[in-house]
């Protein structure tokens, strides 16, 4: 075990050297990695700042029931007892055909309803659902909508579904571009680290007449990839640091303007390290495909 | 020790590097392998770190038929060899000292004990303080004789050796060659290839001479 671990440490240590030899061409290919991997990660916190935006605005969604006009007090007390039985109705409120016109009046459309001589508005009930599963919401408005009496049925949420559907939509995206800007770090790996190979060749020769195994060879390399593509990843986050820190006060006063209190938020530690882990391993990958590719002939 | 039988070595376009070798070299002998260039020398001596295969025959080294020894085992039939080619083959972005302590990484020795080991190889061969240097300030017998350093530092019971004189002028060719001497009196068995018939003959070796990729002499029969 001593042993594995002093390997791996004499390979990592040789791929930073391999690093540090060329300066220049490092800082290019981690800017190239990093700017690349931005791209999806700033994609990934937008659209979670959005997300976090649509569950502050929306808050817990209700369901409206409204009555029929002439549905009489049986069937409105029914539906009351449905409701106070139901597992799914977290809590309920009946809103009177009275109460409703007050609210209108109050709201300032009290000269729309002056010429009429009846009250035209419904006796209704809000219903605030259990749980935040849109399915259980599709449920209990079908449900509602078959009961004595009732008209109509109104899921006030449906905006917040339409907003989860284009989130969703943008996160398929988002995936997608991290997909091929991954493939694009892979492709930059394999070729720096098939240059890698041109240059050591001899010393891959010497290594192996002295008795070196492929493992041993193909260590640093490995190393050397998971390392550039760890720079690039630490690149990245840096990109996505400043971005939010040059975005957050604009955002925030654009926020203040319509009355909300909103901070664009960072990526946490979490985020920070699958962006990190991530790019590591994306590293790897390409200088293990390039390692097979092009040091197997030699190892042969 | 070593055991050639029939070994028969075709290359592509039916050329015939050795037609039907056969010898054994025992323990602690020093074997001198003569002959022309093109006469199948290092084709002979690169089979035994299984560089080639025999197309025909068997070779062995200690009892183990390395003709057909699998990839994944000839790292660790390399490690107990000394290998030293024509060209002294360093790497010359790194210091005597890291060249010498190749064998030893690539074996994963402890640090301090290959340091240790790598300082004996290099004072073995008369380059005692000098491991900070980098190959390119050495001479070209300097460079050999760092090969031969790297060759020894793992306390190979075999040193093979190529040609190492070739591109030496005399004196260094002879140093080299009484180096070669003093690790076969240490009890190493060594195998060295030369086109020079004088250069060892003051050590009264075993002569074995190819001529054409047939073995036409051997002192010891």
């Amino acid at each position: 075990m001593l042993n594995w671990m002093q390997l791996h440490a004499r390979a990592a240590f040789q791929a930073l050297r391999g690093l540090a030899r060329q300066p220049i061409g490092t800082v290019l290919s981690a800017l190239v990695v990093g700017i690349a991997l931005s791209l999806p990660a700033a994609g990934y916190l937008l659209l979670d700042n959005v997300a976090t935006l649509a569950r502050g605005v929306s808050g817990t969604p209700e369901i409206s029931i409204f009555m029929r006009q002439d549905a009489g007090e049986g069937q409105l007390r029914a539906v009351e007892r449905n409701l106070a039985a139901d597992a799914l109705v977290a809590s309920f409120r009946h809103v009177s055909r009275e109460e409703a016109l007050r609210h209108l009046e109050q709201s300032g459309l009290g000269d729309v309803l002056g010429g009429l001589t009846d009250n035209p508005l419904p006796d209704a009930f809000i219903v605030v659902p259990r749980g935040d599963d849109p399915e259980r919401y599709a449920q209990l408005h079908a449900r509602f909508g078959d009961w004595d009496g009732v008209d109509h049925v109104q899921l006030d949420s449906a905006w917040v579904d339409r907003l989860h559907a284009l989130l969703g939509l943008g996160k398929s995206a988002v995936i997608l571009l991290a997909g091929l800007l991954g493939f694009a770090l892979v492709v930059i790996t394999f070729n720096t680290i098939r240059l890698q190979i041109m240059t050591q060749r001899q010393e891959i020769d010497v290594s192996r007449l002295l008795g070196a195994t492929d493992r041993f060879i193909r260590r640093p390399f490995y190393w050397f990839g998971s390392l550039q593509g760890l720079l690039g990843g630490m690149v990245a986050l840096g990109t996505v640091w400043l971005s939010v820190r040059a975005l957050s006060g604009p955002v925030e006063g654009l926020a203040a303007a319509y009355g909300a209190v909103f901070q664009l938020a960072g990526p946490g530690v979490e985020e920070s390290l699958v962006i990190l882990g991530f790019a590591a391993f994306l590293g790897w990958f390409g200088s293990a495909i390039s390692v097979r590719r092009h040091l197997s002939e030699r190892l042969r | 020790m070593i055991v050639f039988d029939e070994v028969v070595k075709r290359y592509p376009g039916d050329y015939v590097a050795l037609a039907g070798i056969s010898f054994e070299i025992r323990h602690g002998e020093l074997v001198v392998l003569s002959g022309h260039s093109g006469a199948g020398k290092s084709t002979l001596l690169k089979m035994i770190p299984v560089i080639e295969r025999p197309s025909e025959g068997v070779v062995r080294i200690n009892g183990q038929d390395v003709s057909r020894l699998r990839s994944g085992a000839i790292p660790y039939l390399r490690r107990n060899l000394g290998l030293v080619l024509q060209e002294s083959r360093l790497l010359f972005d790194r210091s005597v000292f890291e060249n010498v302590m190749l064998p030893l990484v690539i074996t994963g020795h402890p640090p301090r004990d290959a340091a240790r080991r790598a300082d004996a190889a290099l004072e073995r061969v008369g380059l005692e303080g000098r491991g900070g240097e980098m190959p390119a300030g050495l001479s070209g017998g300097e460079q050999q004789r760092v090969a031969i350093a790297r060759a020894i530092v793992n306390r190979p019971s075999i040193l093979i050796a190529d040609e190492p004189t070739a591109h030496l002028d005399a004196a260094y060719a002879g140093e080299i060659a009484s180096l070669f001497k003093s690790f076969n009196e240490a009890g190493v068995t060594v195998l060295v290839s030369t086109h020079d018939e004088i250069l060892f003959s003051r050590y009264q070796p075993r002569r074995l001479a190819l001529a054409k990729g047939i073995l036409v002499g051997d002192s010891a029969c």
